[in-house]
């Protein structure tokens, strides 16, 4: 019980530094607005585009459609937020030994690495996200309460898939030092989630299901959230989010044995 | 006497930069991994009835998404990345010292990763033959050539445009930001995520009167054997080019004489 309490205080602590030391550039925050509103309106050009040669996209609707990719815009949201900030500067901790301090540290240091900093600036596209969602999804019909809860679930399992997903490539930063972008490469591929994995070829679906799985990144709970979800792809994706986290988990213990700290 | 000097300058700083870069190939791995954007977009758009719309048969489609894809890979700039950091850390002072502009440098860092990226696409371009073989086509000669020397123009054209950028790094410390919306227009409007002929006349027009789609648009469709008007296409890229290089120039000499050094 303590413990969690000082985990919350550290957390608390952890951000409203890191919340103040972002505010000094009060610029960025004009240029994330108008970042997140270009990408957003580029996005519905697209898709507008690929609406234009009939009425379905691999079988969704437009409106099926737009609630994807408001889940691909909140994720988006809460990477720039979370994940990108903390996770992509793994690989200098490990280049320049400063992990040595966090592996000393009396807090556990994959909770350390992984929520050390917070920055505001993916708050505009979680709202913009958010706002889209509750349109496009009312539009195709209110959902109930229940499907509610369990697109709640599915958005939040499919947030642990991400966080480990990122987690793990950043990890790798132990045996491979110079690895700085391969979050990039996984940021730049899960854009693949925009678009409902059924408008891909069949294979590159499976791909998409099993490999990297983008399908219970944003299909999955879009499903839900306009009631055609299923038990099947339900448990599966809560069946990933505890796979991915796990295996996360025990990477990162395996990984601190290899450590060695920089120059030895 | 200027000539030979010029030319033992450009062939020792493409010889060691290409060398720099032999050493990050497995960071080059991972940047030429993070360019799939359009081979993803070339699965939405093969399964979506918007390209028939259009008039596009799936095989214009599919080459189409396929140079753009190659273009994509050749014309990557990060000098402003580079830069920013040169600038912040100091590292720029030593370079100004040297008898020659440092820009050439930056240059030829990125001729150089171009270079050392060629057995990565090749490989990237079997494993696709491998997985779909009826992607991959041989080019003529005559469009082959043309499209080359467009991948060349096209990326200074963009190396231009982000020096025009890099500049404000002499007035602003998070300058990268800005690029960060220039990619948007870049991202939407040059023909990377959807061919121009599927856009609305307006629109068109009004993206032809940009820079973007000469950057990908073009090189790729010439690439591709598509019927296009080189010769306007060319003078394009010419009269951008022109336009931005006095600006750059003005600004970068500016800008030198602000900078000071951080820390002084």
């Amino acid at each position: 019980m303590a413990s969690w309490r000082h985990y919350g205080r550290s957390l608390r602590s952890f951000w409203s530094t890191s919340l103040a030391a972002e505010l000094e550039y009060p610029l960025n925050a004009v240029i994330e607005l108008v970042s997140v509103f270009g990408n957003l309106a580029g996005s519905l050009f697209v898709l507008q585009l690929l609406f234009a040669g009939g009425s379905s996209l691999g079988g969704w609707s437009w409106n099926g459609a737009l609630v994807v990719l408001g889940l691909y815009t909140l994720l988006d949201g809460i990477t720039t937020c979370l994940l990108q900030p903390n996770l992509s500067r793994i690989v200098n901790h490990v280049q320049t030994g400063t992990l040595d301090y966090v592996l000393l540290k009396p807090i556990d240091s994959q909770f350390w690495l992984s929520t050390r900093t917070v920055s505001p600036w993916g708050l505009p596209a979680i709202g913009a996200a958010l706002g889209l969602i509750a349109w496009a999804s009312s539009r195709a019909g209110v959902p109930s309460p229940a499907l509610l809860l369990l697109a709640l679930a599915l958005v939040l399992a499919s947030l642990v898939i991400l966080y480990s997903l990122w987690f793990v490539l950043a990890a790798l930063s132990i045996w491979f030092v110079k690895v700085w972008n391969a979050t990039e490469v996984l940021r730049q591929t899960l854009v693949a989630g925009r678009y409902p994995v059924s408008a891909y070829p069949p294979a590159l679906r499976l791909v998409f299901t099993f490999v990297l799985p983008v399908a219970f990144l944003t299909t999955v709970p879009a499903e839900a959230l306009l009631g055609r979800g299923s038990l099947a792809w339900a448990g599966g994706s809560l069946l990933a989010a505890i796979l991915c986290f796990g295996g996360s988990r025990l990477l990162w213990l395996h990984a601190q044995r290899f450590y060695t700290s920089a120059s030895s | 006497m200027r000539v030979r000097h010029g030319w033992r300058v450009a062939r020792a700083l493409l010889v060691s930069q290409y060398a720099l870069m032999l050493e990050y190939r497995a960071e080059i791995v991972l940047w030429a991994l993070s360019g799939v954007l359009p081979l993803i977009m070339l699965g939405v758009w093969s399964g979506s009835g918007a390209g028939a719309g259009a008039g596009l048969s799936p095989q214009q489609i599919s080459r189409y998404f396929l140079s753009a894809f190659l273009v994509r890979q050749f014309t990557v700039v990060w000098l402003i990345h580079v830069f920013e950091e040169d600038a912040l850390q100091g590292r720029l002072s030593p370079f100004l010292l040297q008898p020659l502009a440092p820009l050439w440098r930056y240059l030829a860092a990125h001729f150089s990763e171009q270079a050392s990226r060629v057995p990565i696409v090749a490989v990237m371009l079997l494993a696709l033959g491998l997985v779909a073989p009826g992607l991959l086509w041989l080019p003529s000669a005559r469009s082959l050539l043309l499209g080359l020397v467009a991948i060349q123009a096209a990326f200074l054209l963009r190396f231009l445009l982000q020096v025009v950028v890099t500049t404000l790094c002499f007035w602003s410390e998070r300058a990268a930001a800005l690029d960060r919306l220039l990619l948007i227009p870049y991202l939407f409007l040059s023909g990377l995520v959807a061919p121009l002929e599927t856009f609305p006349p307006a629109v068109r027009r009004l993206a032809m009167a940009t820079p973007f789609p000469w950057m990908v648009d073009f090189p790729a469709r010439l690439l591709a054997g598509e019927e296009v008007n080189a010769t306007l296409g060319f003078a394009a890229i010419a009269a951008w080019c022109l336009l931005l290089l006095p600006i750059g120039r003005w600004l970068w000499l500016a800008g030198l004489r602000r900078y000071s050094a951080m820390g002084a």
